[in-house]
């Protein structure tokens, strides 16, 4: 499976949840299966998505799903301590790691060799680091939404990527209908 | 009142709860400040693109939020204030300190010095430079300002300001 195919079946269980999706393709391809006001597409600044998460975590009630990749994990690799230590329980960070960054032409990345997002995540002092393979996924999120702890979720994947539109969407335009939702979440 | 206190009052009473902070020494009391409140939620990023991601996530929660940062995080946070606080229409009020002028004992801070109006400016970042306590005064409508016009906001504090602390 590579990514769009794991996004495909996580879609049911977080349609209706507030999502920051990653710059790129990921953020592509979910505007492409599902697009909904509590997705938040980060159309550019590599890296942030999982602070992004945590922080809007931190400042409301609603259950945050930060979809983000192994190689911005890897480039703001300062995330995970801040995450370890200010642990938000609605907040789950999934980190689609298929060892190659996707929307440059499949790069490989140091998490497809010798390195461990889940390793290091626990090296940081995050509690609940879970490990899975792509098919294993959607459960794993399931499990995460049912649960109220903070979660990491690694999902070993495979790369490729399939053919998908530019999001035409203006950024203010994003922003304001995600934060009527949310505002709508936390009335 | 020490203009820590005065700093720290001046977000409260501009609804900012969400603060992070990138240490300097010169940021050191406000910072202390910044921890000891009860009405911020202080947390502290590695990297000031980090904190600024933070702080745009915590902003779309429906905190106002801040970020306390060395002027050297301009040339760190450049992509990041563009594709992200700029181009989503985010207010960021930019506490920072402006190393490298007038009293810096590091010459390797007057490097980043001479850049960062310049750079400011190409980001059409407005600007406000502290250089006397007295200057503080203008803070509690700077910070107003940021989040009226949703934009980031740079307040340039430099060494004059905080010898005067």
């Amino acid at each position: 499976m590579i990514r769009s195919d794991v996004l495909k079946t996580l879609i049911p269980m977080i349609s209706d949840q507030l999502v920051v999706s990653n710059i790129g393709l990921p953020s592509q391809e979910l505007h492409l299966l599902d697009d909904q006001p509590t997705n938040f597409y980060m159309l550019g600044t590599m890296g942030l998505s999982s602070s992004i998460g945590l922080g809007l975590a931190l400042a409301q009630r609603a259950k945050v799903i930060a979809i983000d990749g192994d190689g911005s994990v890897l480039t703001n690799f300062g995330t995970l301590p801040t995450i370890a230590n200010n642990p938000a329980d609605n907040f789950i960070l999934l980190i689609i790691d298929n060892g190659s960054y996707g929307s440059t032409g499949d790069q490989p990345t140091y998490a497809g060799m010798k390195t461990s997002l889940a390793k290091v995540a626990e090296a940081c002092g995050c509690d609940n680091v879970v490990e899975c393979s792509a098919e294993d996924t959607a459960a794993a999120v399931q499990a995460a939404l049912d649960g109220d702890k903070m979660t990491i979720i690694v999902s070993k994947c495979e790369s490729g990527n399939i053919k998908v539109p530019v999001i035409d969407m203006d950024a203010p335009v994003i922003r304001h209908r995600f934060m009527a939702e949310v505002s709508r979440r936390n009335a | 009142m020490s203009i820590n206190q005065k700093i720290v009052n001046d977000f409260i009473k501009n609804k900012i709860e969400f603060v992070t902070t990138v240490p300097c020494k010169q940021l050191a009391g406000v910072i202390d400040e910044i921890e000891a409140s009860k009405v911020i939620y202080h947390i502290p990023s590695n990297k000031e693109d980090e904190g600024m991601g933070l702080c745009a996530g915590a902003y779309m929660g429906g905190k106002r939020s801040a970020i306390i940062m060395q002027n050297t995080a301009i040339g760190v946070t450049i992509n990041t204030l563009v594709t992200l606080i700029q181009y989503y229409n985010i207010p960021l009020p930019m506490l920072i300190s402006y190393r490298g002028e007038i009293g810096e004992p590091v010459a390797c801070q007057v490097e980043m010095a001479v850049h960062t109006k310049a750079l400011l400016n190409q980001l059409n970042i407005p600007t406000y430079h502290f250089h006397t306590q007295s200057d503080a005064a203008e803070l509690d409508a700077i910070l107003n300002h940021s989040f009226m016009a949703k934009k980031p906001v740079a307040i340039l504090t430099d060494a004059s300001f905080w010898q005067g602390a």
